[in-house]
């Protein structure tokens, strides 16, 4: 492809320094960060050697353990809870026809594309209006990680519909159609052709939502009521109070788990006709 | 159409809503309701002790819109994520040309790469911006014994811009790289066969060809911005007040939720515009 175009050299060049702008702009503050994070001075910002006592601090901080494992916990649950409904209601939307297909479609892309602060504000308002309602039959209830939990699942049914979709439009539905030819029930063909083809997308979807509940700061932080702090907002809190070494720390380890999960979703999603059998 | 086909449609629809209907009805009780319930109390009356109370509707909310500081915050937030946006696409589009005209092998590691980023905690991204522009950090540091002095920009509408523009940059990049990809290049090589120099091959050609990227790239950029809040809590000031922070506000201190409501039916309102003109763009292209 690239042999057919006639670029001119200056308008290559341009690009190619373009593209090497956007590499350094996306990576120098992150390496920045990690390189600060193994600074042995207590001045944040001047260099006294290398060193990896922020590290033991960061375990040993009993807030940041507690935050951590809020986080794993909602993150665990809204996973799971998203993944299934996530993957039932794309598969619905893409090999169903049916009454409300069409505006169901269109709803699921909300969540997605709704900015943080506004749904965090209409979680925080429902919450509040539908304990009201409970309280008065007696039970009382309060905001804590299930709100969380609750909440996160809202946005991440969506994002797993929208990955599980995409990888259902690359399928060639005629393999489905082949097996059930060959006699194969509905279910059976969906569980021997269909499912093993998506579960790349499934897993990818199942990642993404990992990801979101874990970086989520603004929702979690407006519906989290008190002793529900995650990691998330427990960082936020401390970036506010200023920067500190161990901030560094915690942040190096956030990114190495960020880059974990990445690099697993991107393995999981490559194109299915360039798969190695 | 003969009974079969009529039975078979039937149960077609009946596994259809069977497989939609718990999470249509997650997004309906968890998403549908808090949308409306914010619209309620958008309507709904303050007490003085600062609770919420759902009668006695009124639009006394929408009027505080109307006025200076509140005016002038919805301005300087929609200004924001329209440089924001505009810089991104400045950026974004000469980069994902340069990605779709690699050769596929180089162009899977650059998507990686571009990935990779994008997929870190958001959070921690704005942090290491923090870190590089604070007023003792490295960059004021390099530029000190450089002898340009110190570098103050942390705290400003420049450093909020640097923010959003670092947050949402890859929003930009995806659709941009995906419209170009699959654009077919015969037509520009028939431009140019016709005589059309490069640039006036790029401008009646590549850019309408790409148009659906430019459009859904500008939406993922320009709605977050608008109501972009964890980036000016942590780079702006006290002369970068924005929407996003505003609302938050609302249901925290000031505890006005009415006020707070009506504030982000202007943010759900904008989302919704942009849904609309992203289906029209999609629609007129099929």
């Amino acid at each position: 492809m690239s042999q057919t175009l006639r670029t001119g050299k200056w308008i290559d060049r341009f690009l190619r320094l373009n593209a090497w702008l956007i590499f350094a702009f996306f990576y120098i503050p992150i390496f920045v960060l990690v390189i600060f994070s193994f600074n042995g001075s207590s001045r944040v910002t001047v260099w006294g050697g290398f060193s990896t006592r922020w590290y033991p601090a960061v375990f040993e901080n009993q807030q940041i353990l507690s935050a951590l494992k809020n986080s794993l916990i909602v993150a665990g649950i809204s996973t799971v809870v998203s993944t299934i409904l996530g993957t039932s209601v794309a598969i619905a939307i893409d090999r169903y026809r049916f009454k409300g297909r069409k505006a169901l479609d269109g709803a699921i892309y909300l969540p997605v594309i709704i900015p943080d602060v506004t749904m965090a504000v209409m979680m925080l308002a429902f919450f509040a209006q539908v304990f009201r309602l409970i309280d008065s039959f007696g039970p009382r209830f309060q905001l804590g990680i299930y709100t969380i939990a609750i909440s996160h699942i809202a946005f991440n049914i969506s994002f797993v519909a929208v990955v599980v979709k995409a990888r259902l439009g690359q399928l060639d539905p005629s393999l489905e159609e082949a097996a059930r030819d060959l006699y194969a029930s509905g279910w059976l063909a969906f569980r021997r052709v269909t499912l093993p083809l998506i579960l790349p997308g499934v897993l990818a979807g199942a990642l993404l939502a990992l990801a979101l509940s874990l970086d989520d700061v603004v929702i979690s932080g407006f519906v989290n009521g008190s002793g529900g702090t995650t990691l998330p907002v427990y960082v936020f809190g401390a970036i506010r109070r200023g920067v500190s070494p161990e901030l560094n720390a915690i942040s190096t380890l956030m990114l190495l788990a960020s880059t974990v999960l990445v690099l697993t979703s991107l393995f999981l999603q490559r194109d299915p006709k360039s798969k190695q059998p | 159409m003969t009974s079969l086909d009529h039975a078979a449609a039937h149960s077609q629809a009946r596994k259809g809503r069977l497989l939609a209907t718990p999470a249509g009805l997650y997004i309906v009780l968890f998403f549908i309701v808090p949308l409306l319930i914010i619209l309620a109390y958008s309507f709904a009356t303050r007490t003085a002790t600062g609770r919420t109370e759902l009668s006695g509707w009124n639009l006394e909310s929408y009027d505080k819109l109307f006025t200076g500081l509140v005016m002038r915050t919805v301005w300087r937030s929609f200004w924001m994520a329209a440089v924001t946006t505009v810089m991104c696409l400045i950026v974004a589009y000469p980069f994902a040309y340069y990605l779709a005209t690699r050769a596929a092998k180089v162009r899977n590691v650059l998507l990686v790469l571009v990935m990779i980023p994008f997929w870190t905690n958001g959070l921690i991204r704005i942090f290491a911006i923090r870190f590089m522009l604070g007023s003792d950090g490295p960059i004021s540091q390099a530029s000190e014994s450089l002898g340009f002095g110190e570098f103050r920009i942390l705290f400003t509408p420049t450093a909020v811009v640097l923010g959003m523009l670092y947050s949402f940059l890859t929003f930009m990049i995806l659709p941009l790289y995906v419209a170009i990809e699959r654009m077919d290049w015969k037509l520009v090589e028939a431009a140019r066969d016709l005589y059309a120099d490069g640039f006036t091959a790029f401008r009646k050609v590549t850019l309408p060809l790409t148009k659906s990227g430019i459009i859904a790239g500008s939406i993922l950029v320009f709605v977050p911005s608008f109501g972009s809040y964890v980036v000016p809590e942590i780079l702006g000031g006290a002369k970068t007040l924005l929407l996003g922070s505003y609302i938050a506000r609302q249901f925290g201190q000031a505890r006005n939720f009415p006020f707070g409501a009506a504030l982000s039916v202007v943010l759900i309102v904008a989302m919704l515009i942009a849904v609309v003109i992203n289906q029209r763009t999609e629609a007129s292209e099929l």
